[in-house]
């Protein structure tokens, strides 16, 4: 394991187990912002489950903080993998081309590396948001627990949404290439029909997520969710 | 037609380069851009100035020593073709060109739109060959492979070396041309015994060229002369995660008479 990581493919593996991890969460936390539509009670009851979860077995918030834990150290792998083979690619081309063409790397592929720096200020930035309340609200607006009003009243600032829809949108090309790449990472697309069903699942993933996150902040604008 | 060319001029490895435009008038359509060049070398030559360097040796693209960019494209706009076997009615009249040399950390130009590509070659040495007893040629079919290997391992085997897939990386990166070498011999039974210990050494000889980490853009892909597709890198990293979860095996050491 340690001689894989010291590879550069190894280090790539890592990114592909991180970043599959980080998928999962991403489309249950998607998932899970989608009872929002069910109401203000269904969705603060949600929000109590999620600390109770295994509940006697397991005390208050307890499977949460080995989520937490668990994310948290994906995050750390992912993010040191990346900062690694991104010096290693700096430096394997010290002298740039006058002139390139692109022809056949996507969008979403060529800007990994800052989707993935965005990304990073949008989860601090969410985290201070909506789990602390230390930003995006007037003094005494945010209340611990009532998450769904927390979440009207912070969507209801129309840049505070905008934010939220083009980060939703990054998040969404990251997954395209990312999660097509994991697969061809770990090896496992190597004939024709596997390479178009992760291609197609990369799409799809990508779509759902950008268009389940969205809903939230638009309903919040459009007035359905109040 | 007539061309204008901005050709990268460097005097060696260790020389600043620059960008110099040179005419290249009443070349015929149906030349070769390497006979191109020559007809622009030729006049320079006439003139007492140094020919542009640039590398060639079959000129009908199975050798893999020819290959630079021309306008920020490996081995030029045609898909699936060496610089030696493009021609000029590729272009329009009066076409402006950039040319420039593969650029990578690993491949140090040595001069004008030549480089070393003397990684490639240790790559190879790190395993990119069988050990068989050698002697008379064996039997052409004493050893039956399935008809899809044969035609995969070929596909591999196509790869020339030229380069291009580093060239037209935007992380610089070696895995096409490893893949390719990997692959060829790991589909077939000759190649298994050191399947493992050639997939770990190949990577290892990679990484230490200094090229950088693939990112699985797919540019290598679309300018590879050969067209060999990323799937055979899909086919590298699974081979190397295989192996790493096997142990090494211990080193051979050659029976004493
Ligand atoms: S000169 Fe041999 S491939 Fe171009």
């Amino acid at each position: 394991m340690i001689a894989l990581w010291s590879t550069s493919i190894g280090k790539k593996a890592v990114m592909a187990v991180t970043g599959f991890i980080l998928t999962g969460f991403v489309v249950a936390h998607m998932l899970g912002n989608l009872k929002i539509f069910q109401g203000e009670e269904k969705f603060n009851s949600y929000a109590v489950w999620l600390r109770e979860v295994g509940s006697p077995a397991l005390g208050h918030q307890q499977f949460l903080w080995v989520l937490r834990l668990i994310l948290l150290a994906a995050v750390a792998l992912h993010i040191g993998a990346a900062v690694q083979l991104t010096r290693m690619s700096y430096a394997a081309r010290p002298v740039r081309y006058r002139r390139t063409e692109a022809i056949h790397a996507t969008y979403a592929a060529r800007t990994m590396r800052w989707g993935g720096v965005i990304l990073t200020l949008f989860v601090m930035y969410h985290i201070l948001h909506f789990t602390f309340g230390a930003v995006g609200y007037a003094p005494g607006q945010y209340r611990p627990m009532s998450v769904y009003r927390n979440v009207v009243v912070g969507f209801s600032v129309w840049y505070v949404s905008a934010f939220y829809i083009v980060a939703m949108i990054a998040l969404g090309l990251h997954l395209y290439h990312g999660v097509w790449s994991m697969f061809q990472t770990l090896g496992v697309n190597t004939v024709g029909a596997d390479r178009f069903f992760f291609r197609t699942l990369a799409t799809v993933t990508s779509l759902v997520v950008i268009l389940g996150n969205i809903s939230v902040p638009v309903g919040v604008l459009a007035g359905l969710v109040r | 037609m007539n061309l204008t060319l901005r050709v990268w001029r460097q005097k060696n490895a260790h020389a600043r380069g620059r960008f110099v435009t040179y005419e290249a008038r009443n070349v015929s359509p149906d030349m070769s851009f390497l006979e191109m060049l020559d007809v622009v070398n030729e006049e320079l030559i006439g003139r007492e100035q140094e020919p542009i360097a640039f590398e060639h040796d079959c000129r009908e693209g199975i050798c893999g020593a020819c290959g630079f960019m021309i306008n920020g494209i490996a081995h030029g706009p045609k898909r699936g073709t060496t610089v030696c076997q493009l021609h000029l009615r590729t272009f329009r009249d009066g076409d402006h060109l950039t040319l420039e040399p593969w650029r990578a950390k690993a491949f140090p130009v040595i001069k004008d739109l030549v480089v070393d590509r003397g990684a490639f070659d240790r790559i190879i040495q790190a395993g990119g060959f069988i050990s068989a007893p050698a002697g008379a040629a064996p039997d052409a079919n004493a050893i039956l492979v399935p008809k899809e290997d044969v035609e995969l391992a070929f596909d591999a085997a196509a790869c020339i070396g030229c380069g291009a897939c580093v060239a037209a990386c935007p992380n610089a990166s070696a895995m096409l041309f490893t893949a390719a070498k990997v692959s060829h011999l790991g589909l077939l039974p000759q190649g298994q015994p050191e399947r493992n210990d050639r997939v770990r050494n190949m990577v290892a000889a990679m990484d230490r060229e200094m090229f950088g980490g693939c990112t699985n853009m797919g540019e290598c892909q679309a300018v590879c002369p050969k067209e060999i597709t990323i799937a055979f890198i899909a086919r590298l990293n699974h081979d190397l995660l295989a192996a790493s979860f096997k142990g090494r095996k211990p080193p051979r050491t050659a029976a004493s008479p």
